[in-house]
């Protein structure tokens, strides 16, 4: 499957770009309301048509992809360094501090997500930008997905602590941290890149999720979430498949992360 | 008189008219309710499903014709509003039979008034009947006759009774016998209710016919619009009472013989600023907010033919003030929509010292103008009216913020706690009468949004709506009452404290094998001429 794997990274390098690009390849603002021309069938000017408010499409789909693929990684990456704070001291220290550790991850796990992100954000100030709305969007992802990730890195932490090689460190006389630093975390890394490559899609799929039940990210900025609520109600979409570029992009995206990763660094 | 004439003989020819040479007697009715009905006891209906339910079962005494808006004798024959008032004398229609045949008498009509008026009941009709402290009295009279005196005169108090269903105070099926069209025959919980033809009905046909003319009414609850579609053009269902204007245009597209746009409906949809003296916004906004002149620009700069024509598909039209032009007798029909000017805005804005500079607008401290606007979270319409009115702002240079939140939390900043700036909302508007406004206008209630609860009057254009709204309900006249009930609509128009946006319409979906349907304004839209509706001779024979 390494010829998957080579075509999602490209797959992914490319919609980068173009995502990057986005200010130089669009041919109109996300936000430009061409008001005698909402609803518009694809056309030379408007390669994708126009929303309901006349907003080019192709602009949306790229900066809503751009605002995506940036921040879930971002998010991702926050996350993973939490579970491997949490996880990996928990896993290493052993004994009742393990048990404290994963009682409250469990007990994080248990919370109800959705809702929690609702509660949280029905709670910050309403005077944000629509970019400052997006980072907070994504930083709260970030900051609550750490758990379920805590949980694997806690068990293969405590496994390696109690390998022969960690003994062999302590044996010559390694301190607590050195230990930790130099031993542990460089062999807990392919566990956290697995985690990372996981945890991408998730939060490509719950800001989707946010957006379309309307909290996601702030009017007029685009993002996945917001494009795919266009296509609520099956009807909506018939002849007008152009409409579905979005949702072939997402899945397109999301499928490559998964493919990205290797059989080795896919969690047992 | 000649309006009064025209009316009539308009409500005659669509009510009787082609409709009763093609009545086919028979069949069965299918529509859907999004939700279940919470109660099937008529005076505790609150929400539609319910209150579709005593709609057509509920027997009353007397009934606005939602197409013309007046009141015609049901149960009642006739009746008298006088003692200032205070009291009302029914006239009762002789030889009238619940659905299980218990005998209808004035007993029955003092009956339901000692449940409605009943505080452990909580009734929310009754709670339109409880003008002051003090008790009601029901006195039945000699040739049945009865008479409701209250302790204080109710403005509009005959049309009140539109929403009171007559229960027996005999029956050993209590509210299960009904005086309506119909009766509850089955009710599956979750899945539907079937409505039975009232064999006692007291109504007949010009042509000595029984009415109704179906037999039976199937309502299955369906909260999924697009399912209801699939099924409204596959002929499983006949109607569907009110569609979103997305639907409606789907509806056009596929079979536009079924669509029904009855024009502007009594709803709207406004915006206003957070006016609370003590609400956690800076000094500078609350300036901004409390005057006129602020609250005048935004309301130039707002695009409101744009919205109508774009978010709603032009199923809507500007509003331009409290009173939609569906409510013929209230509307103050000399006010136009204020018109989108965004020159006109900007000098506006500069009386109060605002100025434009590269793009912003900055008020006289040098504080860029900036706010937020909340509204519902998954209301589609509200948040692409409110990115529309984002770029509208942007014209004048002020740059708003969309916000929104779910509506539990949005409730919790415009009730409690205060701390908002602006929000975007709509009014569902069932009822005809100023009277029905009272929360929203008096400076003292609860639902005056933009500074509710206030011990006085915060400024004097308020203390002189609350003057008009007290004056209007406490007197009978109605020509008086509409001279103050236009000039409360003039002050709203001038101060804007609700910025109107549009009037959506109201619109329907009704399929070719249900006669006699003309969809109206007024909920409920298809089906308030029930007992005449009829289905085609095929449709009529095959259920």
């Amino acid at each position: 499957m390494k010829w998957a794997r080579i075509t999602a990274i490209v797959f992914l390098l490319a919609v980068s770009a173009a995502c990057l690009l986005a200010n130089f390849i669009t041919p109109a603002s996300y936000a430009h309301q061409f008001r005698d021309e909402p609803d518009a069938q694809p056309s030379r000017q408007h390669v994708l048509g126009t929303d309901d408010l006349g907003r080019d499409r192709f602009s949306r789909v790229l900066y809503g992809t751009r605002v995506s693929l940036l921040l879930a990684p971002t998010a991702a990456l926050l996350s993973s360094l939490l579970a491997a704070f949490v996880g990996g001291i928990a896993g290493f220290a052993g004994g009742r501090v393990e048990r404290c550790v994963m009682a409250g991850t469990d007990l994080f796990l248990s919370l109800p997500w959705l809702f929690l992100l609702i509660t949280v954000r029905a709670l910050l100030p309403l005077n944000v930008s629509p970019i400052v709305s997006v980072l907070i969007t994504f930083a709260m992802l970030g900051c609550l997905g750490w758990a379920g990730a805590a949980r694997i890195i806690c068990a293969d932490a405590r496994s390696l602590s109690q390998s022969d090689f960690i003994l062999l460190a302590r044996a010559s006389g390694s301190s607590g941290f050195r230990l930790l630093w130099r031993h542990l975390v460089p062999n807990l890394k392919p566990v956290l890149y697995a985690q990372f490559w996981i945890s991408v899609p998730v939060f490509i799929l719950t800001e989707a999720n946010l957006g379309i039940l309307g909290l996601g990210v702030a009017e007029p900025m685009p993002s996945w979430g917001s494009l795919l609520r266009e296509l609520e109600g099956f009807s909506s979409i018939s002849g007008q498949v152009w409409q579905l570029v979005p949702l072939i992009l997402f899945i397109l995206v999301v499928s490559s992360f998964h493919l990205v990763l290797t059989k080795e660094e896919l969690p047992v | 008189m000649k309006k009064l004439l025209a009316s009539f003989v308009l409500s005659m020819l669509l009510a009787f008219g082609s409709g009763s040479l093609l009545a086919q007697s028979g069949g069965e009715l299918r529509f859907c309710l999004r939700s279940e009905p919470k109660t099937l006891n008529p005076l505790l209906a609150a929400d539609d499903a319910s209150e579709t339910i005593r709609y057509m079962t509920g027997g009353v005494l007397v009934r606005v014709n939602r197409l013309t808006q007046d009141l015609e004798p049901e149960i009642a024959t006739s009746w008298k509003v006088t003692n200032g008032g205070k009291t009302i004398t029914f006239q009762l229609r002789d030889g009238v039979r619940f659905s299980d045949g218990t005998p209808f008498s004035a007993d029955d009509v003092v009956y339901t008034m000692q449940q409605l008026m009943d505080p452990a009941l909580h009734s929310p009709t009754g709670d339109a009947f409880r003008s002051s402290e003090g008790k009601v009295e029901t006195q039945v009279l000699p040739k049945n006759h009865v008479r409701i005196t209250f302790p204080a005169p109710i403005a509009g108090l005959d049309k009140l009774f539109d929403q009171v269903a007559i229960m027996s105070a005999k029956s050993p099926q209590k509210e299960m016998a009904v005086l309506g069209p119909y009766f509850v025959a089955e009710n599956k919980a979750g899945a539907y209710l079937l409505l039975k033809r009232n064999p006692n009905y007291w109504e007949k046909d010009p042509a000595g016919r029984p009415l109704p003319y179906i037999e039976s009414v199937r309502l299955d609850i369906q909260q999924n619009r697009d399912i209801e579609m699939l099924r409204l053009n596959r002929g499983e269902i006949h109607f569907i009472n009110s569609l979103d204007a997305e639907y409606f245009d789907k509806v056009v597209a596929q079979n536009p013989s079924m669509a029904h746009d009855a024009g502007a409906s009594l709803d709207s949809e406004e915006m206003w600023f957070n006016q609370v003296a003590n609400s956690p916004l800076p000094p500078y906004k609350k300036a901004w907010f409390t005057s006129t002149n602020f609250r005048r620009a935004i309301s130039e700069a707002i695009n409101r033919e744009d919205l109508a024509r774009i978010v709603f598909r032009g199923h809507a039209r500007p509003a331009v003030g409290p009173v939609s032009p569906a409510n013929k007798f209230w509307v103050n029909a000399k006010l136009q929509a204020h018109p989108f000017d965004q020159k006109s805005a900007l000098q506006r804005l500069a009386q109060d010292g605002f100025h434009l500079q590269d793009g912003v607008l900055y008020d006289h401290e040098g504080h860029a103008v900036e706010f937020s606007i909340i509204t519902n979270a998954g209301n589609k319409y509200r948040e692409r009216m409110a990115a529309m009115i984002q770029q509208d702002l942007s014209g004048i240079g002020i740059k708003l913020n969309v916000v929104t939140l779910d509506f539990p939390s949005l409730i919790e900043r415009i009730t409690r706690t205060f701390d908002y700036e602006a929000c975007l909302l709509g009014l569902v508007n069932d009822e005809l009468d100023p009277n029905a406004q009272m929360t929203l206008w008096l400076s003292s209630a609860d639902s005056h949004q933009w500074n509710p609860s206030q011990k006085a009057p915060a400024t004097a254009w308020e203390a002189e709506i609350d003057k008009l709204m007290r004056a209007q309900a406490s007197t009978l006249d109605p020509k008086k009452r509409k001279e103050d009930f236009d000039k409360v609509q003039e002050i709203a128009w001038q101060q804007e404290p609700f910025i109107y946006l549009v009037n959506k319409n109201a619109l329907s979906a009704v399929s070719p094998a249900l006669h006699n349907a003309h969809p109206v304004v007024l909920r409920p839209q298809v089906y308030w001429n029930i007992d005449q509706l009829s289905l085609t001779n095929e449709v009529a024979k095959n259920r």
